[in-house]
């Protein structure tokens, strides 16, 4: 029965009364997940606030050491994302497939962005030793006994070189030198950063996962089995995908700028 | 066979109809067969571990067998029986016919909920066999993220996946309760089991995701040494108790209201009367629910929170008692005058009520700041809780059993296999705990391997019942299994329930319904 450009052969299943009863059953059931999803943040936000609240040097120190620029450009790139999601929401129940195909495949394309400018970041935090518990800590003990940080190590060889030199040899601008140095000061810094990897990776593997969803929403506007009369997936992985960007919208201030 | 009837059992035929099924009824079975299977284990470690105790020192085991017997007698009993219990096995049967549904909203979503209890029940079971975990069921830091092995990486993470599982159940009930009730099926007509099922459901959306946090932030501090909760580090380790229990207190609650349920059911159909303050039922449900979410706290009463904390919580603990003595005091009044029949499943109704009412009153001594910091962490509470939660739980889940067993195979489960069942149960089980209580009183901490010479007695007395308890368990399971190969033809409706699943044939059709019904009243119109 299906034609060309619209899903004219959807049948609601057996339980429902009607299309529009299953639409709306489908709806509610997207937005109680998603209540459990900001719950399960939520218990971060709250561990968050605690330890804000205990060590404020602490965060202080931390989020000098985040690039605002990057996580700025992220905002920006996921903000962008949610804008064409909710063109290709309103494209497809419009019909208008090719249109449709574009503003998903450029949400697909933005969350690609954000994960490769978290790579660089990342990969940056590996380099310096800016790095969660107990992987921020060297093997070595110092001469009064305390353990050691790999960020006090790389500052201590840093030390023995010139500005234009660290600059060259260990890719150590002068900011970057001075924020590490107040950073290795503070008392039990490397708990910002468990923080900020086990918030930033968990709200990363949700741009993962809400990718895949995309491009399985994409492939059923191809295949058209979504259109105006059936859109209830694209709706819905719309709504986590609002949802994702949400959560960063407090992660991006919490982490980066609250210091 | 003159004609064989067409339901849902004969449907659709062979292992792999089952195993892609759709049909609530059938996960409901699925359930009860990979949940029966997980209490059988639960029970074997429980009964081991009452043996361990049967002398001082040591009996049977080393200390270290000890403490991993009883990890995985709680872990599996918690996560994976009582807490999935009720909801999953009867809420997934009769909730949808009991609100003239034919389906629940998502019947693949529900499919999904089944395998993802048994992947993470596999994984959380895999460390049997690769690295057994001695943390206790509640993983406490810095115990579980410091000190012990690598193998709580994988019970954590079983137990994290079996809480998704919970989480998409109650989802799915939740939009099913709202989306597909009947014509004239009203809120305030579903029946009480809907209710309580329903406030279940609340609880599980809203306080799972907490306790998936908290063991995510579990896996990573023993993978990446965040140390959120390792004092080492700047973090502080009863942060995880806190978290913990947010979760785990409401969960209690989601472990007790599907049998407050199954109690309303029972003593209104085996009273013969309309229940009594059926809004009041109704609504402590919700109450309960609500409530339950700022309780946490008692857990932490000598955990060196202040003392205003302290008196907080124990008031709000307290509070719980308004709700559950409504439903408790509106279950006599029901039963007041009533037609009573003492039958197996009401049987174990009384059965329960007695139970979770010493568990209840005792649950008071522990509200109690002054009287926790002398029954903190001894015998006293491993009592309380087995009190309610057992006692609780466990009763009205061999009520909705022999109750709901003619309706599910169309087959009368043997009343008086029932009733030595219940006998077995009943006294086996104050034969356990009731010498607790004394133990706890007396200063017997709990979770040891030893004991003093003093607490001898008490301790065989209570291992003692506990293979009593076992004889109950395996009657009632003789009773399952001579009733599927000797049972009665049941008929519609064997007990006189007055609710929509007894209007239908047992078993019920594929389709719950040959049309839907229309409701014009309330569910218990006895009289």
């Amino acid at each position: 029965m299906s034609t060309a450009n619209h899903t004219g052969g959807f049948h609601h299943a057996h339980h429902f009364d009607s299309a529009e009863h299953q639409y709306e059953s489908s709806k509610q059931g997207i937005w109680l997940f998603l209540v459990t999803e900001i719950l399960m943040f939520g218990g971060l936000f709250v561990g968050y606030s605690i330890y804000h609240s205990l060590y404020p040097q602490v965060f202080h120190a931390g989020s000098k050491q985040l690039s605002v620029v990057l996580g700025a450009l992220n905002t920006v790139v996921l903000l962008f994302s949610s804008f064409t999601m909710a063109l290709g929401i309103n494209y497809v129940q419009r019909g208008l497939r090719n249109k449709a195909i574009i503003a998903l495949a450029v949400t697909i394309a933005c969350a690609a962005i954000f994960m490769v400018v978290k790579f660089f970041e990342y990969t940056h935090k590996f380099h310096v030793g800016t790095v969660p518990g107990k992987y921020a800590y060297t093997e070595e003990l110092s001469a009064s006994g305390e353990k050691v940080t790999k960020v006090g190590a790389l500052l201590a060889e840093a030390n023995k070189l010139s500005v234009v030199e660290r600059e060259h040899k260990l890719h150590l601008d002068e900011t970057e030198y001075e924020h590490l140095t107040l950073l290795e000061k503070t008392k039990n810094w490397p708990l910002f950063f468990g923080f900020y990897f086990v918030m930033s990776g968990i709200h990363g593997l949700h741009v993962l996962a809400g990718a895949f969803l995309i491009f399985w929403v994409l492939l059923k506007v191809i295949k058209n089995q979504v259109g105006p009369e059936y859109f209830t997936p694209v709706e819905g992985v719309g709504l986590f995908w609002h949802v994702v960007d949400l959560i960063w919208i407090y992660l991006f201030p919490l982490l980066y700028l609250v210091g | 066979m003159a004609h064989e009837q067409h339901n849902y059992l004969n449907h659709q035929k062979g292992i792999w109809s089952w195993l892609t099924t759709l049909d609530h009824k059938r996960i409901g079975i699925m359930y009860f067969v990979a949940i029966m299977s997980f209490f059988f284990l639960g029970g074997v470690f429980a009964l081991l571990v009452r043996a361990e105790l049967f002398t001082p020192g040591k009996t049977l085991f080393s200390a270290d067998v000890y403490n991993r017997m009883m990890t995985y007698h709680g872990a599996i009993m918690v996560f994976m029986v009582i807490v999935p219990g009720i909801p999953a096995i009867f809420g997934n049967f009769v909730l949808p016919i009991m609100i003239g549904a034919k389906d629940v909203a998502f019947p693949r979503l529900n499919l999904m909920s089944w395998y993802m209890l048994m992947i993470g029940a596999a994984i959380t079971g895999s460390t049997l066999f690769l690295e057994n975990v001695d943390t206790g069921w509640t993983f406490y830091t810095p115990y579980s993220s410091i000190k012990t092995g690598l193998g709580v990486i994988p019970m954590v993470l079983g137990v994290f996946i079996i809480g998704f599982s919970s989480i998409l159940t109650g989802l799915n009930f939740i939009v099913t309760t709202h989306k597909l009730r009947a014509p004239g099926m009203t809120m305030n007509r579903i029946p009480l089991m809907v209710w309580a099922l329903y406030s279940t459901a609340i609880l599980q959306v809203l306080a799972t995701p907490v306790l998936a946090i908290t063991l995510l932030l579990l896996i990573a501090e023993k993978t990446l040494g965040v140390g959120i909760f390792d004092p080492q580090l700047g973090g502080d380790p009863v942060l995880f108790q806190h978290f913990f229990w947010f979760y785990s207190h409401p969960a209690v609650y989601i472990m007790i209201l599907p049998a407050m349920g199954v109690i309303s059911e029972l003593v209104a159909t085996y009273s013969r009367k309309v229940i009594f303050g059926y809004t009041a039922i109704a609504y402590s449900s919700l109450a309960i629910a609500g409530v339950s979410f700022l309780v946490w706290g008692h857990h932490m009463f000598v955990s060196g929170q202040s003392e205003f904390a302290g008196v907080l919580f124990s008031f709000i603990t307290m509070l719980v008692g308004v709700p559950t003595a409504i439903k408790l005091f509106n279950w006599i009044a029901t039963m007041y005058k009533g037609s009573i029949r003492l039958d197996a499943p009401m049987l174990f109704a009384i059965g329960f009520m007695f139970l979770f009412t010493i568990g209840g009153l005792t649950g008071v001594y522990l509200a109690s700041t002054g009287m926790d910091i002398h029954f903190h962490d001894t015998y006293f509470v491993v009592a309380h809780f087995h009190y309610v939660m057992v006692g609780g739980t466990l009763m009205a889940l061999m009520g909705a059993l022999i109750y709901w067993f003619p309706k599910v195979t169309g087959k009368i489960y043997s009343d008086l296999t029932g009733r030595i069942s219940w006998v077995f149960i009943f006294s086996g089980f104050n034969v356990t705990f009731f010498p607790q209580f004394i133990l706890g009183n007396m200063g017997m901490p709990r979770r040891y391997y030893d004991y003093l010479p003093t607490f001898t007695e008490l301790n065989q007395m209570s291992t003692f019942g506990s293979w009593l308890i076992g004889t109950g368990f395996l009657i009632g399971l003789f009773g399952v299994i001579y009733a599927l190969l000797k049972g009665k033809e049941a008929g519609n409706n064997p007990f006189g329930g007055k609710t929509l699943e007894w209007t239908i044939p047992s078993p019920p059709p594929h389709e719950n319904f040959e049309k839907t019904p229309v409701l014009t009243g309330g569910p218990y119109e006895y009289r």
